[in-house]
């Protein structure tokens, strides 16, 4: 390659891998893929200074089908690991993904945590209130009488979450829904959310045909939030609450103090070692 | 006491809350080390949060000492209030001396019944007509007396320290030290009782005083610690808020994480981004980790954990030693997770052993467990400047843009270039699922097992040099011990060398990988074997059993805390030995 060379503008395919995600047919995940690599070519940013942090669940897997630094973790944890690296490496643009369940039930207290603590990541939950890799339990956002489960046969029995409720109680600066019927819509949420300082916080519906096949009549029933996005938290809860959980949009949006540990300035050992000395 | 003509004298000062037992302690230790000594200072506390009884257990010596001795040759009590809570600590001999003041109370009959002499001094009395004076002042005057201290460096000591807390606490506090250190009582139990000598000052260098907390701040910063992600547990916070302003202060950061679940994956992805980084937690913690800590070992990504032993299981004994992480640190990972483990021997010990751990972390990309324990970790010494000089190990080996990366490439030694993020061309993703080279995930047998052979050659072909164990003396009695067992075993024999038996005394610093041949070599010739450790279920032992091959005829003295092991009690083994 000739380094003098200007670098042509990336496209969405630069930034897929070549591995073939191991995704049922019809997954929406493949819509959040598509929208995570054209936000990444419309933000021009170098595949090298991208990192997407991922956990454990069908979901998860994504990090391995994009082109940039990735880590799949534990279940639960990518926020906690993308937290340190973020901390450790401010300059890095840094992704975090996963499913519902491992945001939501197993990685809820690093997603509460995540939120109030307001570092400059981006986090997607691909919801589709289901344990798929698993082969079909109930999740943290699962209506308590869905029934189809071996695990909990007569339903879970209990309220599911709202996760935008969740995070903006939880301190989030910028909380939105996107859908993987309209991966365009998904895509300018998510550059709004890489553009946002601080926490970004967005719920991609995305259906499972497979365990949740009545998901698939989703396409019917989303919309866009027919207001403006809000900056105010109460107005945004009420929001959040009269919805049916269907809207799409960016909900929430505040500049929240960001957190950044340390200065990146190194001003050497000084006196630490004489600090010992008596 | 002790001896005559030099100085080993162990003295314990205790008091409420508040009534400054333990800046008395800390004041005294530091002007031992003015006045030409060395020493040791554990503090002890009743349960409560803030107000309760606090002990401040001195040992001053004309050596260097790294462990309290068997009982103590006074008590100074500030006041009474729940001083029997310490009684089992606080062994006193018949010739031991109690200084108390009579105004605060009965002398609780716990301590009475031990029948030994008792100067009742007045302390608080003397400080009703000195402004801002206080009893643990007077006692340090007292004390400073009683051990032949040099008055001037005391005075110069508390101008230092209290100066900057205003004219009226400097002058204060130093009338009522001159008032214990003139105090005819004091005087007189000087004169009448075999003089202590505090030994000619034979040693010139530098003296550092620290805890081995400290101790393993510092040797996290030497090896290039720059991030570190935190969850508070006793005994390991201290560790921790040491290392927040000294990690900001070398450009780089700490973060107090959620939970430790939290702190060690924040630690992954923090060295996953190229920075070397570490946790330190204590039992409870240790056991969240390990999840991640496998995350660690087969992603390659280096980290440390510092893990300081307290009294378990669950919430145990948290203010008290033993070591019993052993177990946990060693099998505690699920799956084959070949990592290091590594523990402290003492306090000088826990700085070279820290910043080994984090070469070695960082050269072999996986993760190296640091056992400390509650006794280094928040006891604090005075001893000379630790020197050491760590074997050359190589930094992490990282990969620089390279066409087809591969970033789990099967290499001879095992390491594989490693590329950190920004670097242009070698992006992969690391991951926990079991992969082949590239990292693309793989369940074919034949990556697992050229993965698994990989991880584990890197450790097992490394050259660990002659650090991995501490081994003093020689002859056909062999103490095998680890962590803060080591100190005890190393004072035990040295008084059964005084007493004409040759004792050797292996200490084992790096656990994990295990080096049989190099301790069969240490054991040639070595017909009986103590092994100590302070735990209930023998886990050295056990652990000893199923690594190495001992042939010699074995003793093991293991027993739990919360009361350290005692050099006596290994010497009483020894020399009854059936």
């Amino acid at each position: 390659m000739d380094p003098s060379a200007k670098p042509a503008a990336p496209t969405p395919k630069d930034f897929k891998s070549a591995l073939k995600p191991i995704w049922c047919p019809g997954c929406g995940d493949f819509a959040v893929l598509n929208a995570v690599t054209k936000a990444l070519a419309f933000m021009g940013l170098p595949r090298e200074d991208v990192a997407l942090i991922s956990g454990i669940g069908c979901s998860s897997r994504i990090a391995a089908y994009t082109s940039v630094y990735g880590f799949h973790g534990v279940h639960g944890r990518a926020l906690a690991l993308a937290s340190g690296l973020k901390a450790a490496r401010p300059d890095l643009t840094v992704l975090v993904a996963g499913g519902d369940g491992d945001g939501l039930s197993i990685g809820g207290n690093h997603f509460i945590h995540a939120c109030r603590r307001n570092m400059d990541l981006t986090y997607i939950i691909m919801d589709n209130e289901v344990y798929g890799m698993t082969k079909g339990q109930a999740s943290p956002t699962t209506a308590p009488d869905w029934t189809s489960s071996k695990l909990t046969p007569q339903g879970s029995g209990i309220r599911p979450f709202r996760p935008a409720g969740l995070a903006l109680t939880a301190g989030a600066s910028f909380i939105a829904r996107g859908f993987t019927g309209d991966p365009n819509g998904l895509a300018k949420i998510l550059v709004a959310a890489m553009q946002h300082k601080g926490f970004s916080f967005v719920q991609a519906l995305s259906p499972c045909p497979t365990f949740r096949p009545e998901q698939m009549q989703w396409k019917h029933h989303v919309r866009a939030f027919e207001c403006e996005t809000s900056s105010d938290p109460v107005e945004a809860a009420q929001r959040i609450q009269a919805d049916d959980g269907m809207s799409t949009g960016i909900i929430f949006r505040n500049e929240y103090p960001v957190f950044r540990p340390g200065t990146g300035v190194d001003r050497g050992m000084g006196s630490i070692e004489s600090e010992f000395a008596i | 006491m002790n001896s005559k003509n030099t100085c080993d004298i162990s003295l314990a000062i205790t008091g409420s809350g508040g009534a400054g037992s333990i800046t008395a302690g800390e004041l005294l230790l530091s002007l031992a080390g003015k006045n030409g000594c060395f020493g040791m200072m554990r503090r002890s506390f009743g349960p409560q949060i803030r107000g309760g009884e606090a002990a401040a257990l001195v040992r001053i010596s004309h050596k260097p000492v790294e462990c309290m001795n068997d009982g103590f040759d006074l008590l100074l009590a500030l006041d009474w209030n729940n001083a029997d809570r310490f009684a089992e600590e606080i062994a006193l001999r018949p010739d031991s001396l109690i200084i108390a003041d009579p105004a605060t109370g009965e002398i609780p009959a716990s301590f009475r019944a031990l029948g030994v002499e008792i100067i009742e001094v007045p302390m608080k009395a003397l400080t009703e007509e000195i402004a801002f004076g206080r009893p643990n002042m007077v006692a340090l005057g007292l004390l400073s007396h009683w051990l032949g201290f040099c008055g001037d460096e005391a005075g110069k000591l508390i101008d230092e320290i209290f100066g900057k807390k205003g004219e009226d606490i400097r002058s204060g506090s130093r009338s009522a030290f001159s008032a214990g250190f003139t105090e005819p009582l004091i005087v007189a139990a000087r004169e009448a009782r075999p003089r202590v000598e505090r030994g000619d000052p034979v040693f010139s260098g530098s003296r550092w005083h620290f805890n081995g907390n400290q101790g393993c701040g510092l040797g996290a910063i030497r090896g290039g610690i720059r991030f570190a992600a935190a969850y508070p547990i006793t005994p390991a916070s201290d560790l921790l808020e040491w290392l927040s302003p000294r990690l900001e202060q070398l450009g780089g950061s700490l973060v107090q994480a959620e939970d430790e679940l939290a702190s060690i994956n924040m630690v992954i992805g923090a060295s996953f981004g190229g920075v070397p980084s570490m946790t330190a937690t204590s039992g409870p913690g240790l056991a969240l980790m390990t999840e991640a800590m496998g995350l660690a070992v087969a992603s390659e990504t280096p980290a440390v954990v510092v893990n300081v032993m307290r009294g378990g299981p669950s919430t145990g004994i948290p203010t008290k030693s033993e070591q019993v992480d052993l177990n946990m640190a060693i099998y505690g990972l699920h799956g084959d997770a070949p990592h290091l483990v590594l523990g402290a021997l003492d306090h000088a010990d826990c700085i070279l052993t820290t910043e080994w751990s984090v070469r070695l972390a960082e050269a072999l990309q996986t993760v190296a467990i640091v056992l400390t324990d509650q006794n280094l970790a928040q006891s604090t010494v005075l001893i000379p400047e630790p020197v050491y000089q760590l074997p050359e190990i190589g930094g992490r080996l990282k990969a620089g843009p390279v066409e087809g990366y591969r970033r789990y490439e099967v290499t001879a030694s095992g390491v594989s270039p490693m590329a950190i993020p920004g670097t242009a061309g070698s992006t992969y993703v690391a991951d926990g699922l079991e992969h082949c080279e590239s990292g693309k995930p793989s369940t074919a047998a034949a990556d697992h097992l050229a993965q698994l052979d990989k991880r584990s050659r890197k450790i097992e072909s490394f050259d660990f040099g002659e650090y991995w164990a501490d081994v003093r003396g020689g002859g056909q009695t062999a103490i095998l011990t680890w962590g803060s067992s080591s100190a005890v075993a190393r004072e035990a024999a040295s008084r059964l060398e005084a007493g004409g038996v040759a004792v050797k005394v292996i200490a084992l610093r790096l656990l994990l990988p295990a080096s049989p041949d190099k301790l069969a070599r240490e054991l040639d010739g070595v017909s009986r074997v103590l092994i100590v450790e302070q735990s209930h279920s023998k886990q050295f032992y056990h652990f000893l059993r199923a690594y190495y091959s001992i042939g010699a005829d074995t003793h093991v003295l293991a027993r739990p805390g919360p009361l350290p092991i005692t050099p006596a009690e290994i010497v009483e083994m020894i020399e009854n030995w059936s």
